[in-house]
């Protein structure tokens, strides 16, 4: 019997409460996030305005709500795109013969000098910034440790007893991949897809807070904590709420990911 | 311990190569060409072409990137499609100040991580996991710019100890280019040191349970001194390597960090580049930025030679 | 004379299981003692509580001491026993290969060994007295700048005997040290060991479960199991004419001396730490046991000559 490690369940309390935020925000937020009220501009937190209004008297709580979202799509997304190339070159890697192994892993080796955040970069300047280019340049990034990680395991099951009878009865390579490697990487999968979820928070965060994510007027944690920056003196607890709301997403993402991992192979913790 | 240093060197060379092929294709194949994109939609098409002519854009993709990456190894950045000036310089100046809060983080996050890590192992069974690992997550969870914007709120806003941003050269004011370099430093290398502070617990804790720590400490060494003697350089192995990786890291959290701090650094040059549509410019700055990062790579193997005798190749 | 080394009712314990109960064991001057017994009998865990370098968790009690140190070993502090370990106590440990610092050159490993307890006036005598260490365990001078990847095991454990002997300890404790080697090597470092202690007139505590090599190298053996002495006395009168059950048998099944082929095993297992039988420990594999093993059975002998068995064997003159 597997023991639930305080990890995995602190991880997915809080993933699930974002998740269940995003899904209300859908149908009810306490006002319109992006509804301009000049009337209430910088507003304290109050019982009509939980966490106060921003300075254009947009209701912060409601912004911080349809924010995570836009937090959740892209690192969903992200993770898709780096899931969907990198698996598979992991799985290819480690199949391959030598010098095609080499080939793959040097060349994700030196895709691992061009880190999300640059990469966003360029992507934005060159298609321009939006939420799509930062989905995409943010999974891209994460492709090279999705393939390490994955070769790995998919090495480990290579040399099972299993897939070498499977080889000895003449299997093809791709029966085998499908068969055999991929249903015992999937632990690692999971693993994988929560930490590359947490990277695809902050990236985004970052992005949108230099202005290269997600554009005006959708609320993100990111531009949110950006747009506070001016009012660091007059209402901190503008940059105060974004910022708790993007350390405990990360944080959710990271516990998920630790407590998956020793869920599924105790001998890993404290490995890292 | 020769031949090693030519693998790696090759590799280093080769993975410059391939990622200035990466940075130059990336930019060149992008839909719309440079000249359109620096002169805005509204410009004629005569200038546009003017300005292609100009910059050498109506030549052959492949002669366009072997004049860049000849001008890159002699140290000419270009000149950029929208200022009209030189690339390299500016590169340079902008290189110095990213460099200070890079090493300033690194330095911030060692003295964290170094005392921090080797106590918590050798204490290990009075410091609870679970408390070591919030913390450690807590580093993760808090990016560097987060870190800044909190560290403005409480040094600059609330105690008023220190300008909540900018820059001065060291060699203009020396003080006032600390006090300005405390808040950046912090937010880079606070973060970091919570992370490196697990790595350095765990190599340690690897350290302690080795059998030459027992020979030091019956050859007559206290705890402490044999950890010293014997220890320090054997666990420096895996935190070379992770150190490594947060310098890459560092490299890229200052330019977000120089935004929150105001600081003219390279990120700052970047995102400048970025919205004045100077290609070019971004085009060197990310080279550069890349070159940073594997040269660390290729330092952090030799590193690793000069640590571990058992590497150097051809010693047996 | 009085003895070098001296224990006393050494008792170790991890939380709430007994390792190591009440032995009693002394080295005389220039004595060379074996401890022999399977793995588990306690008898690495008595060398570490003299040496005072226990794990975490395991505690030692009892008495302790050591001639030329003027106070009880046992609980001794870091400090105070610092001062013993390397100067007049010093150990060769079982593994070789992972003994010595691998980012160290061997040389000054084994001149650190000097310089810790300034037996020597400075670096360059430690130098000096590290190449000469080096040729006494026949080593050339060149080995002072080899790292010990470089080294063969056999070589690592004779390094390790040097900066062992450093600073010609009172006693020294050797932990099984050819168990890991080539046999063909066995004999040299054994060799080196004695010569080494006689030429210092150093003790010897030597531990290992292989009785041949305490026929060459020791003295007088003890013989453990369960984390008990059960069996003392001279190598010669133990292993010809054995008084513990678990003695007779370790003899029979190692087949020192009888050249037939079949080898007598004892039977069962010897049962995890801390679940070994009340009263003697060896009943439930043992022959011979009645109902009255289940008392502890007392000692009968001398301090250095006897055993504890109720049902020991007969004295006979072997043919």
């Amino acid at each position: 019997m597997r023991r639930l490690n305080p990890s995995l369940i602190a991880g997915g309390v809080i993933v699930g409460l974002i998740v269940v935020m995003a899904l209300v925000s859908f149908v009810w937020t306490p006002y319109d996030a992006t509804l301009v009220n000049p009337a209430v501009r910088l507003a304290k937190p109050s019982w009509e305005h939980w966490f106060g209004t921003d300075k254009f008297g947009r209701d912060v709580l409601s912004q911080i709500m349809v924010g995570s979202r836009t937090t959740l799509f892209v690192g969903v997304v992200a993770v898709g795109v780096a899931a969907v190339i990198g698996v598979p070159l992991g799985i290819l890697a480690a199949m391959s013969r030598r010098w095609a192994h080499e080939l793959i892993m040097r060349t994700n080796d030196l895709l691992l000098a061009f880190p999300a955040l640059l990469l966003a970069i360029m992507f934005g300047a060159v298609f321009g910034a939006s939420t799509l280019t930062a989905m995409i340049a943010i999974g891209i990034a994460s492709v090279p440790s999705f393939a390490r990680v994955i070769r790995s395991g998919a090495l480990q099951v290579m040399r099972t007893e299993y897939v070498l009878a499977a080889r000895a009865a003449g299997r093809q390579p791709f029966p085998i991949a499908v068969r055999h490697v991929l249903p015992n990487v999937t632990s690692l999968i999971t693993v994988q897809a929560s930490v590359s979820f947490a990277i695809a928070v902050l990236a985004e965060a970052a992005l949108s807070f230099l202005g290269y994510g997600t554009p005006p007027p959708t609320p993100s944690w990111g531009r949110m904590l950006q747009e506070s920056q001016e009012f660091l003196f007059s209402a901190p607890r503008l940059a105060i709420f974004p910022g708790v709301a993007i350390a405990i997403a990360v944080l959710g993402f990271n516990l998920l990911g630790d407590g998956l991992r020793d869920r599924f192979d105790p001998k890993l913790e404290d490995r890292r | 311990m020769v031949l090693r240093l030519i693998e790696r060197t090759a590799v280093l060379l080769a993975s410059l190569a391939v990622s200035s092929v990466l940075v130059f294709a990336f930019m060149a194949i992008l839909p719309g060409d440079p000249a359109r994109v620096a002169l805005g939609v509204n410009a004629s098409d005569e200038a546009v072409a003017e300005l292609r002519r100009q910059f050498g854009l109506d030549r052959p993709l492949t002669t366009q990137y072997f004049e860049w990456l000849g001008g890159l190894v002699r140290g000419d950045f270009g000149t950029s499609y929208v200022s009209k000036a030189a690339i390299g310089p500016q590169i340079f100046d902008r290189f110095q100040v990213t460099l200070w809060l890079v090493v300033a983080g690194m330095v911030v996050a060692l003295v964290v991580a170094a005392p921090a890590g080797t106590v918590m192992a050798a204490r290990h069974r009075k410091v609870s996991g679970l408390a070591l690992s919030a913390v450690s997550q807590l580093g993760v969870a808090v990016p560097a710019f987060l870190a800044g914007i909190l560290l403005i709120m409480v040094f600059a806003v609330k105690l008023g100890w220190l300008p909540a941003n900018g820059w001065t050269p060291p060699a203009q004011d020396p003080a006032m280019f600390l006090k300005q370099l405390v808040m950046p430093a912090l937010s880079l290398g606070l973060v970091q040191g919570a992370v490196l502070t697990r790595y350095v617990r765990s190599a340690v804790l690897e350290v302690l349970r080795e059998d030459y720590l027992r020979t030091a400490r019956a050859k007559g060494l206290r705890p402490f001194p044999a950890l010293w003697r014997h220890g320090v350089r054997n666990a420096a192995v895996p935190v070379v390597t992770v150190l490594g990786l947060q310098l890459a890291t560092l490299l890229i959290g200052a330019v977000v960090v120089e935004r929150v701090f105001v600081i003219p650094g390279l990120g700052s040059l970047l995102l400048d580049g970025v919205s004045n549509r100077d290609l070019l410019l971004v085009q060197d700055v990310v080279m550069v930025l890349v070159i940073a990062v594997l040269l660390v790579n290729f330092l952090v193997d030799l590193l690793y030679v000069a640590l571990d005798p058992r590497l150097r190749v051809g010693s047996r | 004379m009085s003895d070098v080394l001296s224990v006393r009712g050494l008792t170790v314990t991890v939380r709430d299981k007994t390792l190591v109960s009440d032995v009693d064991l002394t080295v005389g001057p220039g004595e060379r003692v074996g401890l022999i017994g399977e793995s588990g009998s306690g008898k690495s865990l008595t060398a570490l509580s003299v040496l005072g370098l226990l794990p975490e968790d395991v505690v030692a009690a009892g008495s302790v001491q050591l001639t030329g140190v003027d106070h009880e070993l046992i609980g001794a502090d870091e400090r105070r026993m610092s001062r013993v370990r390397g100067r007049h106590l010093a150990m060769v440990f079982q593994e070789p290969m992972t003994a010595l610092n691998p980012t160290m050159r061997v040389g000054d490993q084994i001149a650190e060994a000097m310089l810790i307890h300034r037996t020597v006036p400075g670096r360059r005598a430690a130098r000096a007295a590290a190449v000469e260490l080096l040729g006494r365990v026949q080593l050339p001078r060149e080995t002072m700048r080899a790292y010990p990847h470089q080294l063969s095991g056999g070589q690592r454990q004779r390094i390790v005997l040097a900066l062992a002997l450093a600073n010609d300890p009172a006693l020294l404790i050797c932990d099984e040290p050819t168990t890991a080697l080539d046999v063909t090597v066995q004999a040299l470092v054994l060799d080196l060991i004695v010569k080494g202690v006689v030429a210092r007139s150093s003790a010897l505590l030597f531990i290992t479960h292989d009785l041949a090599v305490v026929a060459t190298v020791c003295e007088r053996v003890l013989v453990m199991y369960g984390g008990r002495v059960v069996e003392s006395g001279p190598v010669e009168e133990v292993f010809t004419r054995p008084r513990h059950r678990y003695t007779e048998g370790l003899l029979a099944a190692s087949d020192l001396e009888t050249n037939e082929r079949r080898l007598t095993t004892i039977p069962g297992n010897v049962p995890p730490a801390g679940q070994f039988p009340s009263g003697c420990v060896f009943r439930n594999r043992c022959r011979h046991a009645t109902d009255v093993c289940s008392t502890a059975p007392s000692w009968t002998g001398t301090a250095s000559t006897g055993f504890a068995c109720h049902h020991p064997a007969e004295v006979t003159t072997h043919a």
